[in-house]
């Protein structure tokens, strides 16, 4: 698939952004349905995961965060918000995404419209939820001295390439799991190696450079820097935390990967939606 | 560009019947790649035109494939080979109310259905009102709508939909759903549809409405297109077509405790021939050959006939007749005689039974264990299920 057709895919889901946006208010609205604290889970699940890392890692372990240059702040809760609410959008919307399928069977089988707008509904009701969580952290960071404001567009920007990440992501996937069911088992394992793999709890600076496997030298930094989630992670810090551009090379990569991942998860959409309505 | 609506070009559709289904990666690796399965054609090389403002009846035995491609049409299935080309904005009633999301609240989901069938915002706000007045729900649109009866769930459903203002409008055995009075009315809407001029397709297995509501019919058998042409024409090749006393397909069953069987039936004309077409008023035989193992007293026999909308039309029975057989035992054979067969065409399925003499314990109950097709006779009716055998006479007048 060569991306004038995603540019065309994407132009006709904008035409049915009056849909997306419904699908997108019915995932919201039906999230937190009879749930009494409703909205506030989505601030209150990330705040639960921020102190049960911080009481860990930042307090038993005693892990020392960095300090951001040339911001000077140093704050492991900080350190750790600016690349965890990043990585619960990511986990949050692969996740979710797996299900945006086989969860509407019955709306596929009986009704017409672009399918790939399930996947869109489900990632922009996380989406939604995430700009909220990154107000409340730039809210923080001004409060402990980083005047972020100046950053906000480049945080954006990096919204806008994870977003379309986890979308190339959650069409590949919510394909897949319509054909094997235990995609979504295997993706369980694969979101927490991707976590532990990805400097969250803990800074770039302790993954070492190579590592000695039965006498053979193996360049695992550079190995752990391939991940896009690292570089994903780095830049939002930088901007976040550091009050710094992110490297060039590492925009590059960054984009690179984003603009693949979407075009390989068009590609593999479009080639099996025709079958969805027999085989979900 | 021709004038047609909605043209079906040369539409092939193959479903896989998956033997065992790789649902897993392991049942995938371990079979040595894709799941093994058959193809079953549901369409084979389907092609006709139907031209805008025209009401168009789909009708054929169930498997015939007349669903799937109105499936087709409606873009929700991909034909494997062939193209269905279709002009103006479209709107398929399936199954009704399909995209409700039960925690939502009846409001929330007029919007959300709306949008789906292709309504923006604005054109929601302004048609709001006439969707729940349709519906007659005013007072629940804003509860959830798991809290609905079906009934209001199913009108909701049909509102929505049919407030769409569909160019062409497809439907698929809907108006089977609902009391008498919404039926009525989906009927009637229908009906000013068809009166606007917006082209309709209707799937249906009630010749009834078929007869009444189209204007041009195709008739499908196993995937392939047989005919297509006036409803007149199409339902007689239709009911010709499926003439005989075949097992009727789908829910015959047999039980009861077997002390008395009925071991074979037979149709005959009113020379006792065997029956090869039955028009209404013809002169029909039932000729039941039982066996009985053991001696039972008083046998009661019956026939019921069905339509295959599922009224029951008939149910002659020995008792109600006065005939009661005092001791049966070993083979014999019983006539039902009917000198003239009072149904209009159509189908019929026909159930036979022996009970005891109470009429509560079944020897044998062969549930609907013949179809018979009634072809147009004399009279020469076509409405309703049976006929009066009426005369119409001028009085005269001014």
């Amino acid at each position: 698939m060569s991306a004038p057709t995603v540019v065309q895919r994407i132009g006709e889901a904008f035409a049915g952004r009056e849909l997306l946006i419904n699908l997108t208010l019915r995932e919201l609205r039906s999230r937190y349905k009879k749930s009494a604290l409703g909205w506030l889970w989505s601030l209150l699940n990330p705040l639960a995961s921020v102190a049960i890392y911080w009481v860990v890692f930042g307090y038993f372990l005693d892990i020392q965060p960095p300090v951001g240059d040339p911001s000077g702040l140093e704050s492991f809760v900080i350190y750790l918000l600016c690349a965890l609410i990043p990585w619960i959008y990511f986990s949050n919307s692969v996740q979710s995404s797996l299900e945006a399928l086989v969860g509407n069977a019955g709306l596929i089988k009986k009704v017409y419209f672009p399918r790939d707008l399930l996947v869109m509904s489900v990632i922009g009701a996380l989406l939604v939820t995430m700009l909220i969580e990154m107000s409340v952290v730039l809210v923080i960071l001004l409060v402990a001295g980083n005047f972020v404001i100046p950053w906000i567009p480049m945080v954006l920007v990096l919204i806008l390439l994870e977003t379309l990440l986890v979308l190339g992501a959650g069409l590949f996937l919510s394909v897949a799991n319509v054909y094997f069911r235990d995609v979504k088992h295997f993706i369980g394992i694969a979101m927490q190696a991707l976590f532990y793999s990805t400097p969250i709890i803990y800074p770039l600076s302790v993954v070492p450079d190579t590592a000695d496997v039965l006498g053979i030298e193996i360049p695992i930094g550079d190995i752990y820097r391939l991940n896009p989630l690292v570089q994903m992670v780095q830049a939002y810090r930088s901007v976040l935390y550091d009050l710094r551009f992110p490297p060039l090379d590492s925009m590059l990569y960054l984009i690179g990967w984003s603009v693949g991942v979407l075009l390989v998860g068009y590609w593999f959409f479009e080639r099996h939606q025709r079958r969805l309505a027999e085989e979900v | 560009m021709s004038d047609a609506a909605i043209e079906v070009d040369a539409v092939t559709k193959r479903f896989r019947l998956y033997h065992e289904r790789n649902q897993s990666l392991k049942a995938a690796v371990l079979r040595g790649g894709r799941a093994r399965y058959d193809e079953f054609f549901a369409l084979r090389d389907v092609s006709f035109d139907v031209p805008h403002g025209v009401t168009f009846g789909l009708i054929g035995e169930n498997g015939s494939g007349k669903s799937t491609l109105l499936k087709c049409i409606a873009k929700i299935l991909h034909p494997d080979e062939g193209e269905v080309r279709t002009s103006g904005k479209i709107s398929a009633l399936l199954e009704l109310g399909a995209g409700f999301h039960p925690e939502l609240t009846g409001r929330e989901n007029v919007y959300l259905n709306g949008a789906i069938l292709g309504l923006s915002k604005r054109q929601l706000d302004a048609r709001f009102d006439d969707i729940v007045g349709f519906a007659g729900i005013e007072q629940f649109i804003d509860s959830p709508v798991k809290n609905y009866s079906s009934g209001m769930y199913v009108r909701l459903g049909f509102s929505v939909a049919i407030n769409v203002d569909p160019e062409i409008l497809l439907i698929d055995e809907v108006l089977a759903v609902g009391d008498a009075e919404f039926q009525q009315r989906c009927t009637d809407k229908i009906i000013e549809f068809k009166r606007e001029g917006r082209t309709i397709v209707i799937v249906s297995h009630s010749m009834e409405s078929v007869r009444n509501l189209c204007d041009q019919v195709a008739l499908l058998e196993q995937g392939k297109l047989v005919t297509v042409g006036t409803p007149v024409e199409v339902i007689d090749e239709y009911l010709v077509d499926v003439f005989s006393d075949r097992q009727a397909a789908g829910d015959s069953a047999r039980w009861g405790s077997g002390e008395i069987r009925i071991e074979h039936i037979e149709l005959l004309d009113g020379d006792g021939k065997p029956v090869e077409h039955l028009h209404t008023g013809d002169p029909l035989i039932f000729r039941l050959h039982y066996r009985a193992r053991e001696h039972v007293r008083r046998p009661l026999f019956g026939v019921a006939i069905h339509s295959v909308d599922g009224v029951y039309v008939a149910g002659p029975n020995t008792r109600d007749a006065g005939l009661f057989l005092d001791d049966v035992y070993g083979e014999g054979v019983l006539d039902l005689r009917i000198e003239r067969l009072m149904l209009v065409p159509g189908s019929y399925d026909v159930t036979i039974a022996i009970h005891d003499d109470t009429g509560t314990h079944p020897f044998d109950f062969r549930n609907k264990v013949l179809r018979i097709d009634v072809e147009l006779g004399t009279p020469r009716e076509s409405f309703g299920i049976v006929s009066l055998d009426g005369r119409w006479i001028p009085q005269g007048g001014e």
